[in-house]
């Protein structure tokens, strides 16, 4: 990747952290860690992957990406409010009274949304339907899921894995959103999901291990890659929590939903200057 | 009317005929296709008879995904699978989402006969019914069904639909004018309304007879479409009458019974007695056997209507 690049896609990067920042500060409090740690793979999927077009959405052979981890619903938000889909002042209506940008991503109320989602482990079996429907009309898109690594804990994403591999979808491509964060703890302390990429390889997934889930370079070398496998792909993003604001970060496990009062607006939209 | 073709292989047919004229039309089974009649499906399009294997969540998923590229969905599998299992699945990523699938369980309640308990789903009905956006059909009869198949699928949205497998017997002939949106008035009458469903109906209309007999005049209506329920046509009955009986092969709680109830106290609380699985757990044998346990047969009908025609004034 030139390094004008990507120098342009860490300023998309920064501007949608800002953006989440301000969303969930109008708000007053959500989903700030699981949001902030997908920043970069969203980034790279909608500025340099992705066939979408924002004047028109529902164009029909459009890659299409379905957010498994659904509460990360503001970073979508954010990245499709950049990209054009929508006003960027929209943002502040999340989880407002009528608002189309709910906390969990709903595809009937946000332009670009392609599925809704909320209860875990539902969503990477609709991309699995999305990637066998494609197969059945010979659509050239590519679909993306992004599933959290505490979402994995649930058993229907691997009844989605196993199907996936039996349809051999090799227009599919899985990221696990791996911050070792849930709720109760790290996901080691609480089901240990180790050793992921064995169990992907396993379930007959190519998978590509991302060392620093904060490098677009990184994650667009892994989605090219990911692009040329005969099977199914997932790519495991090691990232981190509430990535970019320091004071989400510190928390840890303690960032997944939180208050953001407008002095820690002010401080995070500092720190993302 | 001798019946000699199960209700699978109308469901399977129906299914064909419209996968023949709608390329988006697709089946997803979750390794019960060879029980509910679509296994077939699978020899004339590959493409599109799809099998996920026992995996009923991922069936819900699949095929709510599968519509972002235009696809109808059907997904097939019993009863108790296709609704307490998979709750959750058909509550947000179809219903939610507003996605154009169609889910049908097969073998309601005592219909599952030899496979019990586990499988003899008393609840279906109500999980289905309580979650917002959903229609809820039951077929009565091949007739009915074969009518209704494209009706159901010209609604667009997601519905439920509720079928034996096996053998029924016939109740309506080709003469017979199916709308999904409205209720069929069966038989007129003037002491007692009573609204059946499914296998109910055929029970219904034998108790009619019975209760002529006895001087009762028993109205019997079949509530195919559960939810929306055809309040007109009910309320209009009700209050000629004055008097309702229900029977439903279901619990209780939730069903026919509860459907007409809400709408009865809200608009005209009148007698109201069920006939319907009194809040209990089914168990394995076959129909007459699980009748008598059940207490869903004709004559538990008639003392039904005697009751309600008792409790009126």
């Amino acid at each position: 990747m030139e390094a004008n690049e990507k120098k342009f896609l860490n300023d998309v990067c920064k501007q949608i952290r800002r953006d989440i920042i301000e969303a969930i500060g109008s708000a007053g409090n959500g989903h700030v860690g699981g949001s902030l740690s997908i920043v970069e793979v969203l980034s790279v999927l909608y500025y340099k992957q992705m066939n979408v077009d924002p004047k028109n959405p529902q164009m029909a052979d459009r890659d299409r990406l379905v957010l498994s981890k659904g509460h990360a619903g503001p970073a979508l938000y954010s990245t499709l409010a950049e990209k054009g889909f929508f006003p960027r002042e929209m943002l502040k209506t999340l989880n407002k009274p009528g608002t189309n940008l709910p906390s969990h991503a709903d595809m009937l109320r946000t332009p670009g949304i392609d599925m809704t989602a909320g209860s875990l482990g539902q969503g990477l079996s609709a991309a699995v339907g999305m990637a066998v429907a494609a197969k059945i009309v010979k659509s050239p898109a590519t679909i993306y899921a992004i599933i959290g690594d505490g979402e994995s804990q649930e058993g229907m994403i691997w009844e989605a894995a196993m199907y996936a591999n039996q349809k051999k979808l090799d227009n599919l491509i899985v990221f696990t959103d791996y911050n070792n964060a849930q709720i109760s703890g790290t996901i080691d302390e609480v089901n240990s999901l180790e050793p992921l990429a064995d169990k992907w390889k396993a379930f007959g997934f190519e998978v590509f291990d991302v060392k620093n889930g904060h490098d677009v370079e990184e994650i667009n070398d892994a989605i090219e890659a990911a692009k040329k496998a005969s099977k199914p792909s997932m790519i495991i993003l090691h990232t981190i929590k509430g990535k970019g604001v320091s004071f989400a970060e510190a928390l840890g496990i303690g960032c997944h939903a939180m208050p953001v009062p407008p002095e820690k607006v002010a401080e995070a939209l500092e720190e993302l200057k | 009317m001798g019946n000699t073709v199960e209700m699978r292989a109308i469901f399977g047919k129906a299914l064909e005929e419209m996968m023949a004229k709608d390329d988006k039309v697709c089946v997803i089974d979750a390794d019960l296709a060879r029980a509910d009649g679509t296994w077939y499906l699978r020899n004339i399009y590959p493409d599109r008879a799809l099998d996920v294997g026992i995996a009923e969540a991922n069936m819900a998923g699949v095929a709510a995904g599968m519509t972002s590229f235009g696809f109808k969905p059907w997904i097939t599998t019993f009863t108790a699978f296709a609704t307490r299992r998979i709750a959750d699945q058909v509550a947000i990523s179809i219903s939610y989402a507003k996605r154009n699938v169609k889910i049908v369980g097969t073998d309601p309640t005592i219909t599952a006969e030899y496979n019990g308990g586990t499988h003899m789903s008393v609840e279906d009905i109500a999980i289905m019914r309580a979650i917002p956006g959903i229609l809820v059909f039951e077929a009565v009869d091949n007739e009915q069904l074969r009518q209704a198949m494209p009706q159901l699928a010209a609604y667009e949205g997601p519905a439920y639909v509720r079928l034996s497998r096996k053998m029924v017997e016939d109740v309506f002939d080709s003469s017979y004018k199916f709308d999904l949106f409205k209720a069929d008035v069966m038989k007129e009458g003037s002491d007692v309304t009573v609204i059946a469903s499914g296998i109910m109906v055929k029970e219904a209309l034998e108790a009619q007879e019975i209760l002529a007999k006895e001087g009762i005049s028993a109205e019997i209506i079949n509530l195919h479409t559960i939810k929306p329920v055809d309040e007109e046509t009910i309320m209009a009955s009700v209050k000629k009458t004055g008097c309702v009986v229900t029977a439903e092969n279901h619990s209780v709680i939730g069903g026919v019974y509860s459907a007409i109830s809400e709408i009865m106290s809200r608009k005209n609380p009148l007698p109201i007695v069920p006939v319907a699985v009194m809040d209990r757990f089914g168990e394995v044998g076959l129909l007459p056997y699980l009748k008598d346990a059940m207490h869903l047969n004709v004559s538990d009908i008639v003392e039904a209507a005697k009751k309600a025609v008792a409790m009126k004034k």
